[in-house]
């Protein structure tokens, strides 16, 4: 293998991963507070048909990931008044904001499939970007992808040296106890599910404006469901949620670099590897209960009664 | 700590004498309704400043409800609260603390995998940049009231009682004028109690006034200058605890006809039925005990009582015995001479082991599924089944003999089994094993949570099922009713079971030391 396409591999797999990461670390947060949201691949169908309808009208890229965003937390907020004003099952729930966001994203996008805009170009930092292997891989991306990068510093700091997000740790891991001592549960479940959304939506939006600058009904491929299983995969941890974003995006484009080198392996088969690696993923993990239950929050997925 | 503000401890008119006396927190006409039951009815209550002041009463007495009324986390529907001689609404548990009132819950708010500096940060609202000093008071307060403490420590990592001590640090932290204590003993072993208790006088002396929560008589009349008397929601009486008896206090919270607590003969039982010998088990729960070499021996016609507390490997011991986890080495567990260990439970209850699991609702009964449906979960050997068909006549018979000898409340044998109070539901389950005759009755906290008049019944029928020559195991966190109900006691401490002796010849002492893990012989 040569230097050039390892480079390539590389790069690409970070820009692969990218949509991932968005999602996942907003799945994150909100799973920490407590919240299940299985709708992630709802809320990133319409960030993406939102932000590619805004972009195309007003020429601004800006304009459309704004607009993906701010798709993504009205889909979380409607999640988060049903679970967490009228109590409805967190499971069931979600997996209806997928269905709902899948059938409005195509219902809202059927004109305009298969119509150009012109995508996000990548950046190369100047000497970074000069690194051998990890640097075009890590600085020579679009501007997301740095943004990105920033979003995952900030969580991190942000779980491990903050009041804010003791206090997220703290309601997703015991509701009544948080309550007792007078900490703002539901209003911290309800910021927690808007982030989701928020990085949900800009996830969409970097779908369908930079990462294959169009439109396609349901193009977000079940990459929502990966990020849900990447939020287990990294037991709850920002840094980790990031190395599995990239190892996932590597196995998602596994199946061009076979092509590129000539395997004559069914391509097809190739493509099933990051579902595969997520069901194997999963399992691995389930098999080792004691894992889960240092790192899970342990309230994750219950509804919070506040006693009057 | 106790810097004096502005505000004064101020007399409180008395609804009946209008007595002057400096008031630190005073109640007048307290009423709350939940839909369908009472839970406070026109309830006065006075502490002062430096007094422990005892709140007492039976489970669902009310003693719950307002006491989240005094810290704000719900509000009444009727009468006043006075603070320091003022009257206060107390908005929400942070307005309490910013007032001085802190708060020791029964079942601890803590979080688990937070650190205990990052656990009373939480409470207090500290700025991440003042977490260091915040370290350092721990250490300081905890140093001062004799609560040996580590502020790093995670919380899974600690036991019950230094669990308990971070609450009460976490309150002490502050500058604090009344403590709320909520069944603080529950957990603890005698000898915490004592150290506890110390650090409550301490805390008194300096002019803070202490709530003290509690059924446990005993306790409230070596601690308390005043009690007030809970029961069905409204005051039963007042009382000086050092001018009356436990069981003069038991009249106020039981009322005039219930039967209270009996003395039961010990007997020596007959030949050993349950036997485990050696049993190590290594659990897979990152929070839970290993068993080690656990030697038990129950005989038929005795009860032993496995005293300890709570996560010291009882639920593993429980699991292993009633079949949930079945144990390698069959042999290790034997009826007898048949080797049951690896047995499942149903096959261990054909061989006439019967169980009452700790968990009431989810493990000793289908919350949503009838008393009927119930008692047929484990009552399948009575002949309720015939070549697969549910005899209904049968378990419907089975359901109402239970219910109708073990005088449980309910509206029939239709009732689903989350409709029963939890002393009710508690008959319910140790009746439905009784009726089977079991050759061998595994109970683990028969009478948790279940007020004093069901606690009589249940123990007559253990005592009785034991006259009848069962072989009982007791397994209970309340240390007064196994000297009362076990013919043997023993203790279980960080998965090893202390020696086993006759009832008479130990004394709470030293079943306290095997709590704590000295399992040293006494000279004596």
């Amino acid at each position: 293998m040569d230097i050039e396409l390892v480079n390539n591999v590389l790069q690409a797999a970070v820009r692969t991963g990218t949509p991932l990461l968005l999602v996942a670390l907003g799945e994150t947060v909100a799973e920490k507070s407590g919240v299940l949201n299985l709708g992630q691949e709802g809320m990133l169908l319409v960030g993406a048909v939102m932000g590619f309808i805004v972009t195309l009208t007003t020429g601004s890229l800006m304009l459309g990931f704004m607009a993906a965003m701010l798709a993504g937390v009205l889909m979380s907020m409607l999640f988060g008044v049903l679970v967490l004003k009228l109590n409805a099952n967190q499971y069931a729930t979600g997996l209806a904001l997928t269905i709902f966001g899948t059938g409005l994203s195509a219902f809202i996008g059927a004109g305009y499939v298969g119509q150009p805009v012109t995508g996000l170009e990548p950046i190369a930092i100047p000497l970074l970007s000069d690194i051998p292997i990890v640097g075009s891989a890590l600085f020579n991306q679009d501007l997301m992808v740095y943004l990105s990068f920033v979003a995952t510093a900030v969580l991190f700091w942000f779980f491990k040296s903050t009041r804010g997000g003791l206090i997220v740790k703290a309601v997703g891991e015991s509701p009544d106890s948080a309550n007792a001592i007078g900490l703002p549960v539901l209003p911290t479940r309800y910021l927690a599910v808007a982030f989701g959304g928020a990085m949900a939506g800009v996830a969409g939006g970097y779908l369908s404006l930079a990462y294959t600058p169009l439109w396609a009904e349901n193009m977000s491929a079940g990459r929502g469901w990966i990020a849900l299983a990447l939020v287990v995969f990294a037991s709850w941890r920002i840094e980790r949620v990031m190395l599995g974003a990239y190892l996932f995006g590597l196995a998602s484009i596994l199946h061009l670099v076979a092509q590129g080198l000539g395997f004559s392996f069914s391509p097809n088969l190739l493509a099933m590897l990051p579902y595969v690696a997520t069901i194997l993923v999963l399992v691995m993990l389930s098999s080792n209960p004691a894992r889960n239950k240092l790192y899970a929050p342990v309230s994750l997925g219950q509804p919070f009664f506040k006693s009057t | 700590m106790h810097s004096d503000s502005r505000l004064e401890d101020r007399p409180v008119a008395s609804a009946q004498d209008g007595l002057p006396m400096p008031s630190r927190l005073a109640l007048r006409g307290i009423t709350k309704q939940y839909p369908g039951c009472l839970a406070n009815d026109r309830v006065d209550l006075d502490i002062k400043p430096g007094e422990i002041h005892a709140l007492l009463g039976e489970n669902g007495a009310g003693k719950s409800t307002l006491m989240k009324i005094i810290y704000g986390l719900v509000k009444p529907d009727q009468g006043q609260l006075y603070w320091r001689g003022s009257p206060m609404q107390i908005a929400d548990p942070g307005h309490a603390r910013s007032l001085g009132i802190g708060m020791v819950f029964q079942h601890f708010s803590l979080f688990e995998t937070l650190s205990v500096t990052e656990n009373i940060a939480l409470a207090l609202g500290t700025p991440a940049r003042e977490m260091k000093a915040l370290s350092q008071k721990i250490a300081e307060v905890s140093q001062k009231y004799g609560m040996t403490l580590n502020p790093d420590r995670l919380v899974h990592t600690l036991s019950i009682g230094e669990r308990q001590r971070v609450e009460i640090v976490r309150c002490l932290v502050q500058d604090i004028k009344l403590l709320i204590l909520d069944e603080p003993t529950s957990v603890l072993t005698p000898q915490e109690v004592e150290t506890l208790f110390i650090t409550l006088r301490q805390l008194a002396k300096e002019g803070c006034s202490i709530l003290f929560i509690s059924h446990k008589l005993n306790e409230v009349q070596a601690l308390c200058d005043g009690a007030t008397v809970l029961r069905g929601g409204s005051v039963s009486g007042n009382c000086n605890p050092q001018q009356e008896t436990p069981a003069s206090m038991a009249r106020m919270m039981v009322g005039d006809d219930t039967p209270i607590a009996t003395e039961y003969v010990k007997v020596a039982g007959g030949e050993p039925f349950l036997i485990v010998s050696g049993l190590s088990k290594t659990t897979h729960d990152p929070f839970g005990t290993n068993l080690k070499n656990i030697q038990l021996q129950v005989r038929s016609g005795e009860i032993v009582g496995v005293a300890g507390v709570a996560g010291n490997g009882q639920e593993e011991l429980l699991a292993a015995l009633s079949g949930e986890e079945p144990v390698a080495d069959g042999s290790r567990i034997r009826l007898s001479d048949t080797a049951i260990g690896r047995l499942p439970p149903d096959q261990r209850r054909r061989l006439g082991v019967a169980f009452v699991p700790e968990e009431r609702l989810g493990r000793g009964a289908v919350p949503s599924m009838s008393l009927r449906e119930n008692g047929l979960l484990t009552g399948f050997l009575q002949g309720l089944v015939k070549k697969g068909m549910v005899q209904s006549d049968k378990t419907e018979a089975f359901a109402r003999q239970i219910i109708e000898r073990f005088k449980v409340k309910t509206a029939g044998t239709h009732s689903p089994a989350k409709s029963l109070s939890g002393g009710n539901l508690q008959k319910f389950i140790i009746g439905r094993e009784i009726l089977q005759n079991p050759k061998l009755l595994i109970a683990a906290h028969p009478t948790w949570g279940v007020d004093i008049g069901a606690a009589v019944a249940i123990h007559e029928a253990l005592i009785q099922l034991r006259d009848q020559g069962a072989a009982i195991l007791v397994v209970s966190e309340d240390i007064d009713e196994l000297f009362q109900i076990s013919d043997r006691i023993c203790a279980i401490c960080h998965g090893e079971l202390s020696p086993l002796k006759a009832t008479a010849d130990t004394t709470i002492e030293q079943v306290g030391r095997w709590m704590a893990g000295d399992f040293v012989e006494d000279a004596a």
